[in-house]
């Protein structure tokens, strides 16, 4: 079945308590897209995950998964999806093999159809020969494979991937973006939520910024970045006296500055005839400072 | 931080209700590979609680007491026994794994991300732990047996009694381990509902013994119903009508303990 958007979101509310999670955001993820939800810790992007799931329920507004409206038919809409979450919640108290086994039985996978869909479920997961070995004694790595794995067992139309490389080190970080790619190939839509900038960039055909539960931007990464600050900015590293100086000539031209550690950037500045810097370092402007330009926080 | 209480009608009319058979298979299952890995735990704890209750009290006290309520005491307490067995093998698993599960090992937001409600994952839980409660009373009347209880025929019955008893007991354990929000709390849950049902139950003494406040809180205890309707079947101590009213409270529980055990789980892994 063909449908322009896998999901659409109108004015999506959710409070807890006092605490305002997600601010009338309205968004809309086309079918067949990679969409990246990209925001620092507190923006709201797992609360939207489990919104989109139905593991949490909206005060406001409406929530259209695969044609389900939620919560109502988030059972429904569960079968179509894979969901690959932050937190790991694999099945502790049972094997490898067994963990995917009980998923396929959830997902109506068809008896038949069962042992070979958890035979290439071990095999995208390169756990085949660790069919049999308990959860627990897995490496960070392998269980975010599983996760991965268990995700999309019942070859679903839409995977949720909640900050899916978070704590993993670089080598297995390549080797998942290698496998967001291949689903992304296969014309599944993927929405990702992540903090890091490469990941958004890299993966997303559009991304999604978020900050303090609301919708800061939505483009492509190169829509974004040439919209909002050019194609490149400056940076300054030295003394703090120094960069105080460049900040107070940047302001006074009206350009934005951000600092990251010891450097100072200048972003906008792509007529570079206003300063006279010394040791300025040129480099590409990224989803980074559309951040800063856009919310005035930092991403991490 | 939750905006509406378990039981708002708001929530209510949200919560799905949807059993299916086949996801609550599906959920035994796992039930079933879990224990496949653990059966020996399981084995040895319910060999050994009847034997030492009757050893304790079957010798002990039996050497004090010789009549109860028209049976000898140990027919009185391995009836007492069983039950017990029942409530014990049913509460505490669910009680535990409501919290360890969903709080330490977050297994239920696992289960979540398939299309599995929270109604069947309460349902599929509580009537694996059913099936093992009949496993345990079975085993505490073979015991009884071997210690010299000569039952009836309705001891055949047995089963089915645990089956039905134990799910409702797996339910409240369901629901108290909802509501637990760290493990310091389980204390609440074992002095304040599981002691006093166990004792305040006509298990090890008759209920006519007790104080009248407690006596109403034994009326109330469904382990209590559940100890008459095995003595009825064990041996047709109590006329079909008793024994009919307490079949119908242990069901009304069964049924009360399964809403409620939905409505606080839902309410504990749902935001």
């Amino acid at each position: 079945m063909s449908r322009e958007h896998a999901i659409v979101l109108r004015a999506v509310l959710k409070r807890f308590g006092s605490l305002t999670a997600i601010d009338n955001l309205s968004l809309d993820v086309p079918s067949g897209a990679c969409v990246g939800l990209l925001g620092p810790n507190g923006a709201g992007k797992s609360t939207l995950m489990r919104l989109l799931t139905g593991q949490a329920i909206p005060d406001g507004g409406t929530i259209d998964v695969l044609g389900h409206r939620l919560p109502a038919a988030a059972r429904a809409a569960r079968a179509r999806c894979g969901v690959v979450p932050q937190a790991d919640n694999l099945d502790e108290e049972l094997t490898v093999a067994e963990n995917l086994l009980v998923y396929a039985r959830l997902q109506r996978v068809p008896r038949p159809d069962r042992p070979k869909a958890v035979a290439d479920a071990l095999a995208l997961a390169r756990l085949t020969d660790r069919a049999d070995t308990p959860t627990d004694e897995l490496s960070g790595g392998m269980r975010r494979r599983l996760l991965i794995a268990r995700g999309t067992l019942h070859r679903p139309d839409l995977v949720l991937l909640d900050e899916p490389t978070v704590g993993l080190d670089p080598q297995i970080r390549y080797d998942l973006w290698t496998q967001i790619e291949d689903l992304k190939a296969r014309g599944v839509t993927v929405l990702l939520s992540t903090h890091y900038m490469e990941e958004a960039e890299r993966l997303s055909d559009v991304v999604a910024i978020m900050h303090t539960g609301r919708l800061a931007a939505y483009g492509s990464p190169r829509d974004l970045i040439d919209r909002h600050i050019g194609t490149q900015v400056i940076e300054f590293s030295g003394s703090r006296g120094h960069l105080a100086g460049v900040e107070q000539q940047a302001r006074d031209a009206g350009l934005t500055t951000r600092r990251a550690g010891s450097s100072l950037t200048v972003l906008g500045a792509d007529d570079a005839g206003i300063f006279a810097p010394a040791h300025p370092v040129r480099r590409a402007a990224n989803l980074e400072d559309v951040f800063v330009a856009l919310t005035g926080a930092q991403l991490a | 931080m939750r905006t509406l209480s378990a039981f708002h009608p708001d929530r209510i009319r949200g919560t799905s209700w949807v059993v299916s058979p086949e996801v609550v298979a599906a959920l035994v299952f796992r039930e079933w590979l879990v224990f496949r890995h653990v059966w020996a735990s399981v084995a040895f704890g319910s060999l050994l609680e009847p034997v030492t209750y009757f050893v304790a009290f079957g010798y002990g006290y039996g050497a004090l007491v010789s009549e109860l309520a028209g049976l000898s005491y140990l027919e009185f307490i391995a009836t007492g026994t069983i039950a017990i067995g029942v409530l014990f093998s049913s509460i505490f698993p669910a009680l535990i794994n409501g919290y360890v599960r969903r709080r330490v090992q977050g297994l239920y937001d696992g289960l979540l991300s398939a299309p599995v409600s929270v109604a069947e994952l309460v349902t599929g839980e509580s009537l694996w732990n059913a099936l093992r409660v009949t496993m345990v009373a079975l085993i505490t009347t073979l015991v009884a047996v071997l210690f010299g209880v000569r039952f009836g025929p309705g001891v055949l019955l047995v089963p089915v009694i645990a089956i039905v008893a134990g799910f409702g007991f797996a339910c409240a354990g369901a629901a108290f381990g909802a509501m637990m929000r760290s493990a310091h709390q389980f204390d609440f849950v074992i002095v304040g509902v599981i002691v006093p049902m166990f004792i305040c139950a006509g298990t090890f003494f008759p209920i006519e013994n007790l104080p009248t406040a407690l006596r109403i809180v034994a009326l109330i205890n469904p382990l209590y119903h559940c100890v008459e309707i095995l003595r009825a079947a064990a041996f047709g101590v109590t006329s079909a009508a008793t024994t009919l009213g307490h079949i119908a409270v242990v069901v009304g529980f069964d049924a009360f303990a399964w809403v409620a055990g939905v409505l606080l789980f839902r309410n504990a892994v749902i935001d």
